[in-house]
């Protein structure tokens, strides 16, 4: 479905991402691990076109989208969730989730507000009030719900579970399950490497902009490099 | 009493003028960072368009909407000609390439139109109307209604319109605006498009009034960047509040001290803005991005 192909990336003169190879298959979740500084927040930008590409590929369903502008790869049906989940803060939540829906016809918003409605329960509740005044649990259900509004096909998170509690964690890592169940190719980037590999069919190490190791998710979390850099064992 | 509410009414006229182009460069401002110091030249092209157009021969309310889409035509090449080009450059740069822009609009208006001052006919006559003493032009009273007629319209775009809100969501966060499908240059031009309209709809109310000529877009840029800062740059009720607040200032110091002050109150305004209130009255965005 998304094949990655020598992409590199640069911010002025410093190479971020060194010629990265990566591909997600149509139903998968995969995830992308590695520590701060490796490029991952480089990647996902470059896929969703608000990040300077200086060499190499990126295919979607087939199609070279290397040149597209961000809005038309939404259109094409890839969302992101931004690092720092970057909400609109001075709109309400519902402003927020009706932009999540800004390429899509007008119709079906409604449907599919109903639906992240029901995914998460307290954001329907404050939905007239202002996003800046959510926790950073609500705030990254809230980047989410935005995300989800796009209606797309492959749906991009940057580090979903950064600054939340352990028991919100959980369940963010439980709706992108569910997520992937109901019919959403994910790709996940994660500092949090064993819950992100955990719930993954296949994973990758990306080190210093380069992916150093890839494979299934119970074999990466086998693998003793991953385990002493990134597990902690 | 009646002298007091003499200036106060002129002062809400101009007033309204400065709020115009203040809330100009508030939405400018807000959907791309740019202080935009060419937008008094909207009000000069919408006002000398329509005079010489009438010249021509073409009924008023034509003239009227051709002049207010050649401002926004200007309006559109500022954006894509001298701004897109320098995307990602300082704050400081962008005004400079503003105030280059607006010296060669006032250059290519002394050749399109001319040097002299000119004045349209009043809307509706100039038999002066009488309140509480004052004597106020029918003119003042198109110049204050249309400005409220198109701050209630903006406010509808904003918070009733999902193009709206997207304009809102690009000044609020760039990148996620990209990332939800916000074609963010698109929004950029609407909200230079709207800006020269909403200032040549002002040159229009207000030329029966003050006159017009190539060069009445300096005083008027600086007037509402006073205006803007005033309210606090980027809020559009700051903006419409500041218009009116710099324009009751100098009717009152023209009325009261002398009208050789008069100028010089917006200098003034801009001043004790930034020493004592930085952020404005109704303060958001920093000092240091204006
Ligand atoms: N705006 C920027 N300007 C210059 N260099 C940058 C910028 N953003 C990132 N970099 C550099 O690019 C490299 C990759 O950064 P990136 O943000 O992609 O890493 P990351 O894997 O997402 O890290 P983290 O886990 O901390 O989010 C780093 O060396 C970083 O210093
Ligand atoms: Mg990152």
């Amino acid at each position: 479905m998304l094949s990655v192909e020598g992409l590199g990336s640069a911010y002025g003169r410093i190479e971020a991402l060194h010629g990265v190879d990566v591909a997600v298959n149509e139903g998968e979740i995969v995830s992308l691990v590695g520590g701060n500084g490796a490029g991952k927040t480089t990647l996902l930008r470059a896929i969703s076109g608000v990040q300077p590409v200086t060499r190499g590929k990126v295919l979607f369903e087939g199609a070279d989208i290397t040149r597209l502008g961000p809005h038309r790869r939404v259109e094409c049906g890839i969302a992101q969730v931004p690092e720092g989940r970057q909400i609109f803060g001075s709109l309400t939540i519902e402003d927020n989730l009706r932009l999540g829906a800004y390429r899509r016809n007008r119709g079906a918003t409604t449907a599919f507000l109903e639906h992240v409605y029901e995914s998460f329960p307290v954001l329907r509740e404050r939905r007239q009030s202002l996003a800046a005044g959510l926790s950073g649990g609500q705030q990254q259900m809230l980047a989410i719900g935005r995300a989800l509004m796009s209606d797309p096909k492959l749906l991009l998170l940057d580090e979903p579970s950064m600054g939340l509690a352990p028991i919100l964690v959980d369940k963010i890592f439980e709706a992108i399950t569910r997520l992937r169940d109901a019919g959403t190719t994910v790709f996940l980037v994660e500092q949090n490497a064993f819950a992100a590999l955990n719930i993954a069919d296949r994973g990758y190490v990306i080190e210093t902009g380069d992916i150093t190791l890839s494979g299934p998710a119970g074999d990466l979390m086998r693998d003793e490099r991953v385990r002493e850099a990134y597990l902690g064992v | 009493m009646a002298e007091f509410l003499q200036f106060a009414f002129s002062g809400l006229t101009v007033g309204a003028v400065y709020a115009l182009v203040a809330l100009g460069f508030t939405i400018i401002y807000n959907a791309s960072d740019v202080v935009n110091f060419a937008q008094g030249e909207f009000v000069m092209i919408g006002g000398m368009a329509t005079v010489f157009l009438t010249a021509l021969g073409v009924p008023i309310p034509l003239a009227v909407v051709l002049a207010i889409l050649g401002a926004v035509v200007v309006g559109l090449l500022l954006h894509r000609l001298a701004i897109e080009p320098a995307r990602g450059a300082s704050s400081v740069t962008l005004i400079i390439i503003t105030i280059g822009a607006s010296i060669f609009l006032r250059g290519l208006a002394q050749v399109v139109f001319d040097k002299q001052f000119h004045t349209l006919q009043p809307f509706s006559g100039d038999t002066p109307i009488v309140v509480g003493g004052a004597s106020i032009l029918p003119q003042s009273f198109w110049v204050m209604g249309g400005a409220v007629v198109i701050v209630v319209l903006l406010w509808a775009f904003f918070n009733h319109t999902l193009i709206g809100k997207a304009v809102l969501a690009t000044s609020a966060n760039r990148l996620a605006a990209k990332l939800v499908g916000i074609n963010t240059g698109m929004i950029m031009s609407l909200a230079f498009a709207l800006s020269a309209a909403i200032g040549a709809v002002a040159g229009v109310l207000v030329t029966p009034i003050t006159l017009t000529s190539y060069e009445v877009g300096t005083l008027l840029a600086l007037k509402g960047f006073a205006a803007a800062m005033l309210g606090g740059m980027g809020h559009p009720l700051g903006a419409v509040v500041g218009g009116l607040v710099v324009g009751l200032l100098e009717a009152f110091g023209a009325g009261y001290l002398s009208s050789d002050y008069k100028d010089a109150i917006a200098f003034v305004v801009i001043l004790i803005t930034l020493f004592v209130l930085p952020t404005g009255l109704f303060g958001r965005a920093s000092v240091e991005r204006v």
